[in-house]
């Protein structure tokens, strides 16, 4: 199987031609059969390939397959290549799992859609890209899936064009990456420079041998890349697409928006990590941009009204954690976060999801409420969800989130831990309050509450399993053997070395050095029970605001007035980009078009084309039609160029 | 003398090379003979029967791919070059069979010598890219511009394609004397017409000087003769009005097999044999490369028929030809022959939409063909695939990627740039940038303007075939472009 690697991505792309060019004539029911069976083949190879895959010896473990040359050029060759390496396989069956979980809830929650094909060749298409873009063995392919993903999550955002604010939205998303991805391609353009390839297999072993630790052009390349992780993974300071993005269906947002696209950039890192280590100002400002972010969205999360945009917020300060992993070297872990993530947040999504539909569209969670009756699939769901997110033991984000914790720790101190820690708190009461609000208390919308059709139970509950028990792969007390670390330590083999033995801080230098928990002062155990208990903070101030006495957020709203408004309008950071970014550079480009454009460069351009356009009609008269010309035009030339050619003689 | 021993005969006297072009003229002879056995009724089998000669012949050369072979004294050859030009051509003449089977019957050109005549056409051609003796290349290039100066004039009673017979025939015999003359002198000055012998008579480091003047006037001669056949300025008057009067489908056969059959005889004369030239033959081709591609693209833009705005266009590729050709080496030569394969699928799209495009109900002509460039305007509101497909074109005509297009320049320019032509590759770029505006007017029309004329679309099923085939070609070109690039580098070698 590892030799068919390509099998993976080509399935749903299959999926898209099928839809695209038979799927209007056949009708709705094969768009879907088609689209939920090509990713259903997609994870049931990248399974297989994991199978064969954990047979080989761990050093083995790295299978490059040469697709096809795609176009070579002097000294450019450029390969579609695709590398099956645990990395990638981890992957390819979290992608390709979540995705045909995500297509099977949307054939239920876009039955009445009348785009509903268009939707899914989207749905299709963006699988194809996020499978090519995690097996790419080459930057190039690894761009051409970013740049695609990136695409498919434009077209998914506006996928309701008509309304303003999805198409806004999109547009936000489509340039605000723009920016990201200007330092992506830089980065990427620098490594050409300096290694002479894009190979990840030629890259990354001799970056080592090439350049010392901390030489300013790995710092210059990996801060690069980190910009377009930025972006795509919405940090700060990019981070404010992903709020709008959802205006996109909510599968789409569970799928692009929380479970996969977005952490294409920590796959990016992960996969770089050879890179990073060598450069510890990268690392630190990797490790800083994550924490802030963590903290920062999860302070706004608190606020929010939206049902989704909850979810974003917790989304980005997410994705902060698992960047706060790789940037105190903890790749692994950052992975392992990544994964369980993925499984937590796209099961909040679908609830959402679920929930609005049921209500008919309603999205504001202070009409919502006393759906635990009601939904009882969908509400025992997020329960879990929310105890995965919020990090209690026994639920997948227990373990993936506790390593990021106990790893923070042992990198960069106690204070740095402490940060990280207040996002825990915040975490588990946004999360709950959203759970008390939306499930608890008397129902506060009007209407109906429509029934999901199985279509959309099943997922769920796929998702809640997974979610449950999601991490155990990665519990060493529990069994002794840190599965998910094993499995990917070749990739990280180089990394993990050089950070522990480079110290990438001086102040983390003691705590690094100290090796295993036995030499620190707390255990590990310790601090994971010290984790769940600020969880369970969290978990009690929400149930106490929210279930209890319902009028303390009131009165503390009114209290710290001004507080709960920066936090309710995002600390008007969108405000902040609108004046000194964007109606500046508005105002700029009218500017120039008024100014530059419209009279210096039309002019230009104008007067060439009528020069040209001019020339064209005297030239033109030369064709005479006569045939007499026509003779005396060859002769002519002929003259000419025998006299040129004697003159040679 | 048993079969075995009959076989080996006829291979060694190098029967092989002949047999792909042989098929292709014998199924004209038989498409010929059908002609007059066919009842009326029965006569739509006529362009199938071509087809199967062209499939036939392509099969020989498939299978006769690895094999090299001289035959006939040393008067064509067989090798890698030889066999991608035979598939160039094939496929030229296979999708313009294709197009014709609906736009000959429609037009009222449906007998059977259309067909024959295009078959002969390409058995020339073919004849012209395998031979390596100067008079077995003439008669090859004879025996297709014959074809051709019949089938533009096809169209008996209309006075245009008359006239663009009888202009390309006149002046086609005016070059045919050029390049004879030049080939008797070249057998003056060296007692052969063998490339071989030109190789070695002038491959000699005294060379020019030993041979002088006979030598020299010869390969000009020579050098104009095939200019004029690529349709390089100044031998390119006839061009225009050749394309315009004659019929759609022979005009989109004319610009791709013709062209490419001169580029290779000019590779095989003056890139393979006569390179000890190489210095001079740049110079001259560096200014018809220049003048051909300014002037085939300024031109361009004023017309208003597009069959017309398509000769300009396919004149200032010819000039993006001699670009390769005055960067020669084994980088020019073999962009050349990307550039003949990407060329086909362009051109003979574009004109096959043209050919399947005609004048809907309501005006006084309706059903003729609709030829201004203003009948273009709102063709993807009425035939989606059509304007699509037209556009898919236009994009790899004016050479942006993801298309055949693009990826032809770019080889094109980057050995250009790499023989330090680095000022023609510049020129070279901004003709491109030029044509931009009279390909995209095409789009812009098809998609941003109201229909003024109601045009249809032929609803041919072989038309179709022909031109998705073309869209495919385009894109695959432009999406995986090197293995036909390897392709292109290995024939190149296989005649240096």
């Amino acid at each position: 199987m590892l030799d068919y690697v390509w099998l993976v991505p080509a399935f749903p792309l299959a999926g898209v031609l099928a839809n695209v060019f038979l799927g209007g004539r056949l009708g709705k029911k094969f768009v879907g059969l088609v689209s939920c069976a090509s990713v259903a083949l997609a994870f049931a190879s990248s399974v297989a390939v994991l199978v064969e895959m954990l047979a080989l010896e761990p050093g083995l473990r790295h299978v490059e397959r040469h697709v096809f040359t795609w176009f070579l050029s002097a000294d450019l060759k450029v390969d579609a290549a695709l590398l099956a390496d645990p990395l990638s396989v981890l992957m390819m069956v979290v992608v390709s799992g979540v995705a045909f979980l995500i297509h099977v809830y949307s054939v239920g929650y876009m039955a009445g859609d009348p785009g509903y094909r268009r939707y899914f060749i989207y749905l299709n298409l963006f699988t194809f890209s996020m499978l090519t873009l995690v097996s790419g063995a080459n930057f190039l392919v690894l761009y051409v899936g970013w740049e695609a993903v990136g695409l498919c999550s434009y077209l998914l955002i506006g996928f309701w064009y008509e309304k303003k604010a999805a198409a806004d939205a999109g547009r936000k998303a489509f340039i605000v990456n723009r920016i990201g991805d200007f330092g992506f391609v830089l980065g990427i353009i620098l490594i050409f420079r300096m290694f002479g390839t894009l190979d990840f297999g030629s890259v990354f072993p001799r970056a080592a041998e090439m350049f010392p630790m901390g030489s300013p052009t790995i710092t210059a390349i990996t801060l690069l890349l980190f910009l377009g992780a930025t972006g795509k993974s919405a940090q700060i300071p990019l981070y404010t697409w992903l709020p709008d993005a959802m205006e996109g269906p909510t599968p789409v947002s569970a799928l692009i928006h929380a479970a996969t696209m977005v952490t294409a950039g920590v796959y990016m890192v992960a996969r770089c990590s050879a890179l990073y280590v060598l450069a510890p100002v990268s690392m630190g400002v990797v490790a800083a941009v994550g924490l802030a972010t963590a903290v920062y969205a999860a302070s706004i999360g608190l606020v929010q009204n939206d049902f989704k945009r909850v979810l974003a917020y917790s989304t980005i300060s997410q994705l902060g954690y698992m960047f706060l992993a790789c940037g105190v070297g903890a790749f692994a872990a950052g992975v392992f976060h990544l994964m369980t993530h993925a499984f937590f947040k796209a099961l909040l999504f679908l609830v959402a999801g679920a929930v609005i539909h049921a209500l008919a569209g309603e999205q504001d969670i202070r009409r919502m409420g006393g759906l635990r009756r009601e939904l009882p699939v969908s509400f025992w769901s997020f329960v879990v969800a929310s105890l995965a997110i919020a990090g209690i033991f026994p639920f997948s984000g227990f373990f993936s989130k506790d390593e990021i914790l106990w790893d923070t720790l042992q990198a960069r101190g106690p204070l740095v831990w402490g940060v990280a820690a207040v996002g825990v708190l915040l975490t588990a009461f946004y999360m709950f309050r959203l759970l008390f609000l939306v499930f608890w208390g008397k129902p506060r919308h009007g209407g109906h509450v429509h029934r999901p059709p199985l279509s959309i139970d099943v997922p769920l509950a796929c998702l809640a399993v997974l979610s449950a028990v999601g991490g155990l792969v990665g519990a060493p007390m529990l069994f002794g053997r840190h599965f998910i670390k094993e499995f990917l330590a070749p990739v990280f083999a180089g990394g993990a070395g050089h950070a522990a033995s480079a110290g990438h801080a001086a102040a983390a230098a003691a705590h690094v050095s100290a090796g295993a928990g036995a030499a620190h002062p707390v255990s590990e155990l310790g601090m994971a029970l010290v984790s769940i208990s600020i969880a369970a903070v969290g978990i009690a101030l929400a149930h106490r605001f929210y279930v209890m006495s319902p009028d303390v957020p009131r009165r503390l709203k009114e209290k710290f007035a001004t507080a709960y408004s920066v936090l309710l309008n995002k600390y008007y950071v969108d405000e902040a980009y609108g004046a000194i970014f964007v109606r500046p550079l508005v105002a700029f480009a009218a500017g120039l078009w008024r100014y530059l454009d419209a009279l210096v460069i039309d002019g230009a351009v104008n007067g060439s084309a009528n020069t040209v356009a001019a020339g064209s009609r005297v030239l033109r008269r030369l064709q005479t039609g006569r045939l007499q010309d026509y003779a005396l035009s060859v002769a002519l030339g002929a003259v000419v160029v025998l006299l040129f050619w004697l003159t040679r003689w | 003398m048993n079969e075995y021993a009959l076989g080996q005969g006829l291979w060694e006297m190098g029967f092989a090379a002949a047999v792909p072009f042989t098929l292709v003229a014998l199924s004209a002879m038989a498409v010929l003979l059908a002609d007059l056995w066919l009842l009326p009724s029965q006569k739509r089998a006529l362009p199938w029967a071509a087809l199967a000669g062209v499939l036939l012949s392509a099969a020989s050369v498939a299978f006769l791919w690895n094999e090299e072979a001289t035959g006939f004294g040393g008067a064509i050859r067989l090798d890698r070059f030889s066999a991608f030009f035979a598939m160039v051509f094939l496929l030229g003449t296979g999708l313009v069979v294709l197009l014709s089977s609906a736009y000959a019957r429609r037009e009222g050109v449906e007998r059977g010598e259309y067909y024959a005549l295009l078959l002969f056409g390409t058995s020339g051609a073919m004849l012209m890219a395998s031979a390596v003796e100067l008079v077995t290349f003439f008669l090859g290039l004879e025996i297709l511009s014959v074809s051709l100066y019949v089938l533009s004039g096809f169209f008996r009673q209309r006075p245009a394609s008359a006239e663009a017979a009888a202009k390309y025939f006149i002046l086609g015999a005016f070059a045919s004397a050029f390049l004879l003359y030049g080939i008797a002198l070249f057998y003056g000055a060296s007692g052969s017409t063998t490339y071989a012998a030109l190789r070695e008579s002038f491959g000699s480091a005294a060379f020019p000087y030993s041979h002088g003047l006979l030598a020299l006037a010869a390969s000009g001669l020579l050098l104009i003769g095939l200019a004029f056949k690529l349709g390089a300025v100044p031998f390119h008057m006839w061009v225009p009005d050749t394309y315009e009067g004659a019929p759609t489908t022979i005009t989109a056969y004319m610009s791709v097999v013709s062209k490419a059959a001169a580029a290779a005889a000019f590779i095989r004369v003056f890139g393979a044999s006569l390179s000890s030239l190489q210095q001079d033959t740049s110079a001259v081709l560096w200014v018809l490369a220049v003048v051909t591609m300014t002037l085939g693209n300024v031109v361009a833009i004023a017309q208003t028929n597009i069959k017309r705005m398509l000769a300009y266009s396919s004149i200032a590729h010819a000039g993006y030809l001699l670009v390769a050709l005055t960067a020669a080496g084994e980088a020019g030569y073999s962009s050349v022959l990307f550039y003949v394969l990407a060329y086909v699928f362009m051109t003979l799209g574009a004109f096959g939409v043209v050919s399947l495009v005609r004048k809907g109900e309501g005006g006084a002509d309706a059903g003729a063909e609709a030829l201004d460039i203003s009948h273009y305007s709102g063709l993807a509101g009425r035939h989606g695939l059509l304007a699509a497909a037209m556009a898919v074109f236009m994009v790899s005509l004016s050479g942006i990627p993801p298309t055949a297009g693009f990826f032809a320049k770019f080889y094109v320019f980057s050995a250009a740039v790499r023989a330090g032509e680095v000022g023609l590759a510049i020129i070279g770029v901004l003709n491109s940038l030029v044509s931009v505006y009279f390909y995209m007017r095409i789009v812009f029309l098809m998609y941003m303007k109201e229909e003024t004329v109601p045009v249809r679309g032929s609803r041919s099923r072989a038309g179709w075939v022909a031109l998705a085939a073309c869209v495919l070609g385009t894109l695959l070109l432009g999406v995986l472009p090197s293995s036909f690039a390897r392709l292109a580098t290995e024939s190149i070698a296989s005649i240096f």
